[in-house]
């Protein structure tokens, strides 16, 4: 992975841009689901799938490609939106999202669709998973890298603390780890900070012996930096706080978490697409 | 009388046969299949030396991962080693994995096909002295309601051993239930041993001794198949023929030797160190009432917890002694039409 020119980074800021649409044409045709993180996430998803990973989508099976583990998969619509503009399924099985008979499962279901790494939902167990995949490779002397992505609430999960101190324990054999917690505020019940408090974050991770590098998760140059600084740290795991504004890009749902885990209905949709093909009122002429 | 195609111990009945713990067979089974195959890992959460994991610590330390008091970290780990080509075997207590980590197991190695082992060690209520909270007696049946698990729980030590093996040439998610307190060592390395495969150990012939042909099967479990022999052998003795299965696998069940057995027999008792809900227990009475529905009697723990002791003390208050199981065999007799 090199770093960005700004021709590539504004093809990555125009694919974003692209997957948080199909993310909203998803959810209005699911009736269900979360809104709120996957448009968050649609930055670094867009990062780590045209940019930052080595992988295949024709052969998702191939055994060196890097791993992406989602461990909050209710966010799975970024994901789902992500791996399909890819190429790793056709785009209009989106439309199927949640529906019977789909590939495409409330939250992801490995061994239903082509690219997913793990099967997730049930929170705080997706960085023990990516440590057990970065052991594997240890143990065959592969070069791949482990990503995780993980949700800031997932952090008041006992598991997430076993796993940190489990890789912390493990020092340079896990640097082939890296962490990026959606640290966007908000959980179901409420923000974080009120419904149960998670700062300091950096402080505690590195008190547990990792590197922490914060960013903000909607600059990709600067997300891209971070995953590069990452690699470059040989002695320990990386985690890298990304900070994300929830329901970015549609301004009705950006930081309320009213939206964590709902929908919107077809004529709040209208207005979100709306808003980001225009990219909130600063394009005049409407682009597909 | 024994059969003889089951290859039993020749000492079986005697008071100094061998006495092990089926976790000794799990210690040794994993040496052998990490000596067959690089890839089966193991790891535990500091208990070590008691699931006899150890033993392949000292011999792969590279492929051995010390998780500290952290079951489900230890399960989840597993998961992502197992969707990367490895074969992790995880060692707790039973109480503790499956018993902490159940969801992880369920969403992280079962739903998700993960190829992970899991060895809950100090199953059932002979783990003695520990009480209770140590006592795992729902481990069964919280392993057997998981689509894609596969639940063996082995009579001894041999046998444990060849489960062990077993499940590391098997693909796919495994529950393995073993025992803290030595146990008679009954079975040999001649005993068949086939995943999914009930193993008829004893049958009465109903020629050459007092005992008509077989009018109970007693399909057992574990450590109290040895218990089902010396009842059965008494049995004999009294004039009540029987059969006795050795069921080692709890899923899937082997239908055909528990169905033919079932239909010659008339009546069943199962005989498991497990609650009477939802373990063998369950398994098979679920199948009869499918099929062949007939009168049972459930010998194990009746819906209560244990508590501590000496584990003969246990298991002769809580109703599972060879005197039990004759009296669970009389009395479904009794129903029989």
């Amino acid at each position: 992975m090199s770093a960005l020119h700004e021709k590539k980074l504004k093809s990555l800021e125009e694919m974003a841009n692209k997957i948080r649409q199909d993310i909203i044409s998803s959810l209005v045709e699911a009736k269900s689901g979360h809104s709120a993180g996957p448009l968050g996430m649609a930055d670094i998803f867009t990062a780590f799938y045209f940019h930052i990973l080595n992988h295949d989508p024709k052969k998702p099976d191939w055994p060196e490609r890097d791993r992406l583990v989602l461990s909050n998969g209710h966010i799975c619509p970024v994901l789902y939106a992500t791996l399909a503009n890819a190429g790793y399924f056709p785009m209009e099985e989106l439309m199927t999202l949640r529906k019977l008979d789909s590939r495409l499962q409330g939250h992801p279901h490995r061994g239903s669709l082509p690219g997913l790494e793990t099967t997730s939902g049930p929170l705080g167990s997706g960085i023990s998973q990516a440590i057990g995949m970065a052991l594997a490779a240890r143990l065959d002397k592969k070069k791949q890298r482990i990503y995780c992505l993980t949700s800031d609430g997932e952090h008041q999960e006992g598991n997430t603390w076993e796993a940190i101190m489990f890789a912390g324990k493990q020092k340079s054999k896990l640097n082939n780890l890296t962490v990026v917690m959606d640290r966007n505020n908000i959980q179901i019940d409420g923000f974080t900070e009120e419904v149960m408090p998670l700062e300091p974050l950096r402080d505690k991770y590195e008190s547990f012996g990792w590197h922490v590098i914060e960013v903000s998760g909607h600059d990709i140059e600067e997300f891209v930096a971070a995953v590069n600084e990452a690699k470059a740290i040989y002695e320990k795991p990386t985690v890298i706080i990304a900070h994300t504004i929830p329901g970015k890009g549609v301004s009705f749902m950006e930081n309320d978490y009213t939206w964590h885990g709902k929908p919107p209905k077809p004529e709040e949709a209208e207005i979100a697409l709306k808003e980001l093909r225009t990219l909130e009122g600063r394009i005049k002429s409407e682009h597909e | 009388m024994l059969n003889k195609s089951a290859k039993l111990s020749p000492k079986i009945f005697d008071k100094d046969i061998d006495q092990k713990p089926t976790r000794d067979g799990y210690g040794q089974g994993l040496v052998v299949a990490g000596e067959k195959n690089p890839n089966v890992v193991v790891l535990c959460a500091d208990l070590t030396e008691s699931t006899r994991s150890h033993l392949f610590a000292e011999k792969f330390p590279e492929r051995f991962f010390e998780v500290g008091v952290a079951e489900q970290n230890l399960a989840t780990i597993a998961s992502g080693l197992g969707v990367s080509g490895k074969i992790p075997f995880v060692s707790s207590y039973a109480t503790f994995s499956p018993g902490r980590n159940w969801e992880q197991i369920r969403t992280t190695i079962s739903y998700n096909d993960s190829n992970v082992k899991i060895a809950g060690a100090h199953a059932g209520i002979s783990v003695g002295p520990d009480g209770a909270t140590h006592q795992a007696i729902e481990d069964i049946a919280t392993m057997r309601v998981m689509a894609n698990m596969k639940v063996f729980v082995p009579c001894d030590a041999v046998e444990a051993e060849k489960a062990t093996v077993a499940a590391a040439k098997i693909w796919g998610p495994v529950y393995l239930r073993f025992g803290r307190e030595k146990m008679p060592v009954f079975t040999t390395e001649e005993t068949p041993f086939t995943p999914g495969k009930a193993e008829i150990f004893w049958e009465s012939s109903g020629k050459g001794s007092r005992a008509k042909k077989p009018q109970v099967a007693i399909i057992g479990c574990g450590s109290l198949v040895h218990n089902a022999l010396l009842a059965a052998k008494d049995l004999e003795e009294e004039g009540i023929g029987t059969m006795v299965i050795n069921n080692h696998t709890i899923k899937p069940l082997d239908e055909k030797t528990i169905l033919e057995a079932a239909e010659r027999c008339g009546a069943v008792v199962t005989v498991e160190e497990h609650q009477v809900l939802g373990g063998l227990g369950g398994a098979i009475s679920e199948l009869l009432a499918r099929k062949l529905p007939m009168p049972m009697e459930f010998v194990g723990m009746q819906n209560t917890f244990g508590e501590s002791g000496e584990p003969k003390e246990l298991i002769e208050k809580y109703g599972m002694g060879a005197k039990d199981i004759k009296a669970a065999v009389k009395k479904v007799l009794k129903r029989k039409r």
